[in-house]
């Protein structure tokens, strides 16, 4: 067995494995690490397929930034456990039956007969100076420049969105209010009030 | 040697265990999105697989918009799941049943 054989079923047992651990597992924190652990074994392999900019790129973008957000929003949220798994075993069986059809279908499609060795013949490895990010960039700049372009937009847009989604206004902040101050009238801001005279009643 | 067809069956499982996650998890919501993001990865490695086997660096240009895509939809989901408990106390599915008639 060679080793990029044993790489590849390595990393493959621990995407499998850690997947399973994660949807299996009872605690959310806890499949929220499982799945950095099923992120990390995909950028692995991502590396065997030659795919170095995007292994780096799920690492940093989706383990340092979206996986933290997770695990700040799910140990920001008071989550009871006992309510949320109630159902846990009821879909069990069918979602097993589910996944394990679904499962069986696509290894006869995308079995060794249509996908094999003879039909897609083993890639011809690069050399050590060969530049993936400079092959994606060369294409990302030229062909794809105008969805690179929408891509950053839609970020922006994700930025709004999320923003006006959470912001909540403070009620105590003192902010100027430059319509009310223009439409204000002289009662709103005088109260004039008649109050009869009258005496103390130790001065008589 | 690594065939394609290995690296198809392999995100074929990991997706179905994604979809399998869905049905299992169906009353929390973080669960569902980290699902969602699972079953993205395999199919992400789909993409790199072709684009390795076939020579075509199109695939990964298509996972780099997917990864975009997705970060964003982490960001807005991540928003409406804590708007859902600031306004309902809970994250379950169960208590998102406003628009039922």
């Amino acid at each position: 067995m060679e080793f990029e054989q044993i790489l590849f079923y390595l990393f493959s047992f621990w995407f499998i494995a850690s997947s399973l651990a994660m949807i299996l597992s009872r605690n959310t924190a806890f499949s929220a690490l499982f799945l950095i652990l099923s992120f990390f074994s995909a950028a692995s392999l991502w590396l065997l397929l030659e795919a170095e900019f995007l292994a780096i790129i799920l690492i940093l973008v989706y383990v340092g930034a979206v996986m933290v957000l997770f695990l700040f929003v799910i140990k920001m949220l008071d989550i009871e456990d006992s309510t949320l798994r109630a159902k846990f075993t009821g879909y069990l069986p069918i979602g097993l039956g589910v996944a394990v059809i679904v499962i069986a279908e696509m290894s006869l499609v995308l079995g060794v007969d249509q996908f094999g060795l003879d039909v897609v013949p083993q890639p011809i490895r690069h050399a050590s100076d060969y530049s993936n990010i400079t092959e994606l960039a060369m294409e990302l700049y030229t062909i794809y420049v105008y969805p690179f372009e929408l891509a950053a937009v839609l970020l922006l847009i994700a930025i709004i969105a999320a923003i006006t989604l959470i912001h909540r206004p403070d009620k105590r902040a003192k902010k100027q209010s430059i319509e009310e101050q223009v439409n204000t009238q002289a009662k709103d801001r005088v109260r004039l009030v008649s109050i009869a005279p009258y005496k103390k009643k130790d001065e008589q | 040697m690594i065939t394609l067809s290995d690296y198809l069956i392999l995100s074929a499982i990991v997706f179905c265990i994604g979809l399998a996650g869905i049905f299992i998890n169906r009353t929390n919501i973080i669960t569902l999105l980290m699902c969602v993001e699972l079953m993205l990865a395999a199919v992400n490695t789909n993409f790199i697989a072709f684009s390795h086997f076939m020579g075509d660096q199109a695939g990964q240009i298509f996972v780099f918009f997917i990864l975009t895509v997705a970060a964003a939809e982490v960001a807005i989901g991540l928003g409406i799941l804590t708007l859902v408990y600031r306004n309902k106390g809970s994250i379950s599915i169960d208590v998102t049943n406003s628009l039922k008639g």
